[in-house]
C-alpha cells in the first residue's frame, strides 16, 4: 500500500498528496498524522491536495476527521490547493468540510497558520 | 396508373400557365406580408418552389421531393429569421392554391386533379410550418446559450478581490456556470475574496438562495471568502419573509460596501489622497 509522506517544517507538518487517494491510504494517513503530531508537538498541519482530482464523500469525511483529530492536539489544519472541480463535487455532495480551514495554495495556508498562531 | 396520369395532366397545366400563376401567387404573398419582402425577391423565391412542385407532380422520383423539402426548409428558416409569423409563412404556400384555382376554374374537367394538387400543397404547407417551428426553436436555444455566456463575467476589483455581477435569473445551469468561472478565476488570480453582486437578480427565492449558498461554500473550500452584495429593499423583505438564512456569509447593500469590507479584511484602507 502506498503511503503519504509527512514532512515537518518548523512547527508545521506538511502533507502533500500526490497519488490517487484510496480509502486505506487516507485511514493510514490519519493514523500516521496522529502519531506524528504527538511526536513532534506540531501546531499546524497543511494538507496539499493540488494533485488530487477525485474526492468522494468518504475521503471528504476523513479530511474533516483529520481536522478534528489535529485540534485535539491543539494543532490547526489547513487544506490547500483544492481544484475547482473537486470543490464543486464536494458542494454537490453537501460536504462543506466544517472545522477544516482552507487556503488557495500552500503559501497562503502557511500565512494563515502563522497569522493565527 | 390513373393517379400518375392525372398528376401528369396537372403538371402540364401548371407548366402551360406558369407565368400567370406565379405572377398572381407572388402578388398574393407580397400582399399577405404587407410589403415586407419585395415583389422581385418573392417572385424569384416562389419560381424556384413552383418549378419544384411541377417536378414532383410530373415524375414519380424521390429526388424532386427531397429537393423541394430542402428548398422549403430554407424558405421557412429565412422567414423565421426575418420575423415573419408562422401563418404568414404557411400562407405563402397556401396562396398558391388560390392562384392556381383562378386559372383552373374555367376548365371543369381538371377539378379532380386540382383536389389532389391541393392535398399536396396542404402537406407542403404543414411541412413549412414544422420547419418554421424547428428554425424558431433553434434561434431560441442559440440565444439562450449566448446570453448565458454574456451574462456571467468575473471581474477583478482589486489585487486579491474579484466580483461576479449576476444579471438575470439564477437557475441551476447558470449557477453551475457561475461557480465554475468563479472558482477558476480564484485559482488563476490567487484572489482570496469574492463578491457576488445580485443587483441584477430580479427575485431571490429559496432556490436562488440555495444556489448562492452553494457557490459560497464551494469558494470557501478553495480558501476564499465570499460577500453577497446588491440586496435591494424588496429583496431583503422577501428573504426575511421566506425565512432564508445566509448563515455566517457577510451581506452588504451595495457593491461599494462589499468592496470596502473586502479591503478592510485584506488590511487595506482607501482614504483621501
Amino acid at each position: 500500500m502506498e503511503r503519504v509522506p509527512i514532512l515537518k517544517i518548523g512547527s508545521t507538518l506538511f502533507v502533500s498528496i500526490q497519488i490517487d487517494l484510496q480509502d486505506e491510504t487516507v485511514i493510514r494517513l490519519q493514523e500516521d498524522l496522529a502519531e506524528e503530531l504527538v511526536a513532534t508537538h506540531a501546531t499546524g498541519v497543511i494538507i496539499d491536495i493540488t494533485a488530487v482530482e477525485i474526492v468522494d464523500s468518504f475521503i471528504g469525511r476523513m479530511l474533516t476527521m483529520i481536522g478534528s483529530i489535529s485540534r485535539l492536539f491543539d494543532a490547526e489544519t489547513v487544506l490547500v490547493g483544492m481544484r475547482p472541480a473537486v470543490a464543486i463535487t464536494l458542494t454537490e455532495l453537501g460536504l462543506s468540510l466544517r472545522g477544516v480551514r482552507t487556503a488557495l495554495n500552500a503559501e497562503k495556508g502557511l500565512a494563515l497558520l502563522n497569522g493565527s498562531a | 396508373m390513373d393517379v400518375d396520369g392525372s398528376q401528369a395532366r396537372m403538371a402540364a397545366f401548371l407548366r402551360d400557365h406558369q407565368d400567370k400563376i406565379v405572377g398572381r401567387w407572388s402578388e398574393l404573398v407580397v400582399a399577405a406580408v404587407r410589403g415586407r419582402s419585395s415583389a422581385v425577391e418573392a417572385r424569384s423565391e416562389l419560381e424556384d418552389i413552383y418549378s419544384l412542385v411541377v417536378g414532383v407532380l410530373s415524375g414519380p422520383g424521390e429526388q424532386a421531393r427531397v429537393e423541394l423539402r430542402a428548398v422549403l426548409t430554407e424558405f421557412s428558416r429565412s422567414r423565421a429569421r426575418g420575423g415573419f409569423t408562422p401563418s404568414e409563412t404557411a400562407l405563402g404556400l397556401f396562396s398558391l392554391k388560390e392562384a392556381v384555382y383562378e386559372q383552373i376554374a374555367d376548365s371543369a374537367e381538371l377539378m379532380p386533379e386540382f383536389l389532389a394538387f391541393s392535398r399536396l400543397i396542404d402537406e407542403l404547407g404543414l411541412y413549412t410550418f414544422e420547419s418554421y417551428a424547428a428554425a424558431r426553436e433553434r434561434i431560441i436555444t442559440d440565444q439562450a446559450t449566448s446570453m448565458l455566456e454574456l451574462s456571467t463575467p468575473v471581474v477583478r476589483l482589486w489585487d486579491g478581490i474579484i466580483a461576479v455581477p449576476l444579471v438575470g435569473t439564477l437557475d441551476s445551469a447558470r449557477t453551475q456556470l457561475v461557480m465554475e468561472k468563479l472558482l477558476e478565476t480564484l485559482v488563476a488570480t490567487g484572489a482570496d475574496h469574492a463578491v457576488l453582486d445580485i443587483t441584477g437578480v430580479p427575485t431571490v427565492d429559496t432556490e436562488v438562495a440555495q444556489h448562492l449558498l452553494k457557490t459560497v461554500s464551494a469558494a470557501r473550500l478553495l480558501g476564499a471568502e465570499c460577500t453577497v452584495s446588491g440586496i435591494r429593499p424588496q429583496v431583503a423583505q422577501t428573504i426575511v419573509a421566506l425565512g432564508i438564512e445566509f448563515g455566517d456569509i457577510a451581506t452588504k447593500a451595495t457593491l461599494a460596501d462589499a468592496l470596502a469590507h473586502a479591503l478592510s479584511r485584506a488590511g487595506l484602507k482607501v482614504g483621501p489622497a
